[in-house]
C-alpha cells in the first residue's frame, strides 16, 4: 500500500499534466462518503468491543454456554466447562486471557479475507475511499511488497478456520443442554448460538480461497462434475460474502454478549424446554 | 431551473413513460426542460469547465444532450461516439464524477434541479474536450501474450465443453470501454504504476486465457499465474473493486477474474502443499 501519507503534490494522479485540467480531487456529487464511513464506524466498533471482551478474561462461560471468543480454551487459567472445549495444551505458565491464543486465527483469517481487505483498504486507508475518488497517498504499491504481500496468505487462515468452525458447531450441540448438563433442552441461548454457527459456515464456504481450492482452480470442469458442483454452490454462497462477512461479524459479537449477560448475572436465559 | 417548462416535445421522441420508467426525481408528464450542464472544455495545454442550459426531453440520455450542445451551441466540442447502444465503449466520460458511458445514462436519473458535469476521463491524456488518448490501454493489451494452440490440433479441431466455457464467456461481454481502466486508483492516482500494471480489463485477459481449457501456454513455458504477478501487475490491485461498480455490461471483474487469478498466483508461488501436489501427479487442470 501506500507508503507515503503526505498530500500528493499538485502534479500526480489525476492532476497530473497530460490529464484534464481539473483541479477538484473528485467531482462526484452523490454521498461517497457514506459508506467508507459506515464500514470504518461498524470495524471500529467490533474493534473495541472485541478488545475489551478478549481481555476481560472473565464472564465468557455460563453453563451449558461457551462465548465463541474464548472456544476452544487452550489453557490451564479457563473456567472448567463439563464436556467443553478445555484443552489444556498451553498448560499453567499461560497467565494472559486464553481468549487471546484462539482468536488469533479468525482474526487472522478476517484481516486478510478479500471482503475485509476491501472494507479496511477504502475505510481506513482511503486507499481508495471511493471510486473516482482521488487517494490522500503519494505513492501506492498494493500488495506487491511486504508487509501487504502477506495477505497471500489467506489461504492457510482459511485452512485452520475450518476446524475452529468445527469446535463452535460442537459447542452449539452442548448448547443444547440445561444448566445442569441434562440433553435435550434449548434456550434463547441455544437459538443464537445455532444462527451464529450456521452464519459462521456460510461465511467460511463462501471464502474466495474456499472457492478457488474446492473448483476454482481446475481448467477442466467437465472432468470433475462433483467437484463443479461444489464450485457452483460455492460461487452461489460467494456472491453474498460481503453480507455473511457482516452477519457472522455481528452475531459472534451477539452470542458473546450473550453469555456475557448469562455470566454476569444481568439475567437467566429464558428456556423453550 | 424552471421544472415546467412545457415546451416542443421533440421530433420523434414522444411521451410515453415508458421511456422514462427508471426515473426517479422526475415526472414523466411534462415533457421537456432546460436543464444545466458543465462541460469540460479545453485540451492538453489546459482547460476549464463551462456552463450550458440545454434542452432535455423525454427519454433522453446524456450523449443527447452532448449532441445538441454541438449542434446548438458548441459546434466544435469534441466528443467520441458510435453505437449509442452501450455496445462500441466509444462514449466512455465521467458524470457528475463517476464513470459511465454517456449513452447509457439516463437523463431520468437526475434530478431536474442539478448541475450535470460531464468531463473526459481522469486517468488518460486528454486529447481535446472529452477525447482521451486510450492508448495506454492498446499498449497493455499487447503486453499479453495471446493464446497458445495446442499441438497437435488443427484448426477447426478444436473441441470445448460449454461448462469448461462458461467462466471465460462473462469476460467475452467486455466491450473495451475502459471504464474500468480509467477508474482503477492504480493508475488514475498514480500515473508512475503504469508501466507496471495492466489494469483490471487486461488482467481479466490473463485470468481467461488461464482459464481456458485449450490455451496450452503452460506447455510452451509460459506460466500465466506467475507472470500474472510479475510482468502484468497483479499485485497492485488491492481488490477494492471500483472496476466492477463501473463496469457497464456488470461483469464481476474483481470476485470472478481478480481475485481467482490471485488465489492462481497464490497456488504457484507462496502454497507448498498445491506444488507438492502437482509435482507428484500432473493433474489437478
Ligand atoms: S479491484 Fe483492483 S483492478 Fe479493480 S479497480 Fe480496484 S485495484 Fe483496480
Ligand atoms: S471490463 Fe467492463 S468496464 Fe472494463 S473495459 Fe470491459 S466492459 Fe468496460
Ligand atoms: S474469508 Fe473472505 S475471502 Fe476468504
Ligand atoms: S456510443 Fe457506443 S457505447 Fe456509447
Amino acid at each position: 500500500m501506500a507508503t507515503g501519507t503526505q498530500p500528493p503534490p499538485a502534479s500526480t494522479g489525476v492532476r497530473g499534466p497530460s490529464r484534464a485540467a481539473i483541479a477538484p480531487r473528485h467531482l462526484r456529487t452523490d454521498r461517497w462518503w457514506l459508506a467508507p464511513a459506515a464500514t470504518a464506524a461498524g470495524l471500529l466498533a467490533f474493534i473495541v468491543y472485541s478488545t475489551w471482551r478478549a481481555f476481560a478474561n472473565d464472564d465468557y462461560y455460563a453453563a451449558p454456554y461457551v462465548s465463541p471468543f474464548y472456544s476452544p480454551c487452550l489453557a490451564e487459567n479457563c473456567a472448567p466447562m463439563r464436556s467443553g472445549p478445555n484443552w489444556e495444551i498451553f498448560g499453567s505458565w499461560w497467565g494472559l486471557s486464553p481468549a487471546l491464543l484462539i482468536l488469533i486465527f479468525p482474526l487472522g483469517f478476517r484481516l486478510t479475507c478479500y471482503y475485509y481487505r476491501k472494507a479496511y483498504y477504502r475505510g481506513f486507508w482511503a486507499s481508495p475511499p471511493a471510486c473516482a475518488v482521488a487517494e490522500p497517498h503519494a505513492k501506492y504499491s498494493g500488495e506487491t511488497r511486504f508487509p501487504l504481500i502477506l495477505q497471500n496468505i489467506h489461504r492457510y487462515f482459511f485452512y485452520a478456520a475450518v476446524p475452529v468452525a468445527g469446535i463452535l458447531t460442537y459447542d452449539t450441540v452442548l448448547a443444547f443442554r440445561d444448566e445442569h448438563y441434562a440433553w435435550g433442552h434449548m434456550g434463547l441461548g441455544s437459538l443464537i448460538f445455532l444462527v451464529n454457527i450456521v452464519l459462521i459456515w456460510a461465511y467460511t464456504l463462501s471464502c474466495h480461497s474456499c472457492r478457488h481450492i474446492i473448483g476454482g482452480r481446475l481448467r477442466h470442469f467437465s472432468k470433475h462434475p462433483v467437484r463443479y458442483r461444489l464450485w457452483d454452490w460455492a460461487g452461489r454462497l460467494n456472491g453474498r460474502h460481503m453480507q455473511l462477512a457482516w452477519a457472522s461479524l455481528i452475531s459472534v459479537a451477539v452470542s458473546d454478549f450473550y453469555v456475557y449477560l448469562l455470566a454476569s448475572g444481568a439475567f437467566d436465559d429464558p428456556r423453550f424446554f | 431551473m424552471s421544472t415546467g417548462t412545457d415546451t416542443d416535445p421533440g421530433a420523434g421522441t414522444g411521451t410515453s413513460s415508458a421511456a422514462t420508467g427508471g426515473g426517479t426525481g422526475t415526472s414523466a408528464s411534462a415533457s421537456a426542460y432546460e436543464a444545466k450542464f458543465r462541460v469540460w472544455r479545453g485540451d492538453a495545454d489546459g482547460g476549464e469547465l463551462k456552463d450550458f442550459a440545454v434542452e432535455v426531453n423525454d427519454g433522453e440520455v446524456v450523449l443527447d444532450i452532448i449532441h445538441r450542445l454541438q449542434a446548438t451551441q458548441a459546434a466544435d466540442l469534441a466528443v467520441r461516439w458510435n453505437c449509442k447502444a452501450g455496445k462500441c465503449g466509444s462514449c466512455s466520460a465521467e458524470i457528475n464524477g463517476r464513470p459511465r458511458l454517456m449513452c447509457m445514462t439516463r437523463m431520468s436519473v437526475f434530478s431536474r434541479e442539478e448541475t450535470i458535469t460531464v468531463t473526459p476521463l481522469r486517468a488518460f491524456p486528454v486529447i481535446r474536450d472529452l477525447v482521451t488518448d486510450v492508448s495506454f490501454n492498446y499498449t497493455k493489451a499487447r503486453e499479453v501474450p495471446s493464446f497458445v494452440p495446442p499441438p497437435g490440433v488443427a484448426a477447426g479441431e478444436y473441441r470445448m465443453q460449454q461448462v469448461d466455457v462458461d467462466r471465460s464467456q462473462e469476460f467475452r461481454k467486455c466491450i473495451e470501454c475502459f471504464l474500468c481502466q480509467d477508474t482503477c486508483h492504480v493508475v488514475r492516482d498514480h500515473e508512475e504504476n503504469k508501466a507496471a500494471f495492466a489494469g483490471p480489463r487486461f488482467l481479466m485477459r490473463v485470468a481467461e486465457l488461464d482459464m481456458h481449457p485449450l490455451d496450452a501456454a503452460a506447455e510452451s513455458g509460459l506460466d500465466r499465474k506467475k507472470t500474472a504477478q510479475d510482468e502484468h501487475g497483479l499485485g497492485y490491485c488491492n481488490i477494492t473493486k471500483c472496476c466492477t461498480e463501473v463496469c457497464p455490461e456488470h461483469i464481476k471483474i474483481t470476485d470472478n477474474a481478480l481475485i481467482p487469478l490471485k488465489e492462481r498466483a497464490v497456488d504457484r508461488k507462496y502454497d507448498p502443499l498445491v506444488w507438492l501436489g502437482n509435482k507428484i501427479r500432473r493433474r489437478g487442470e
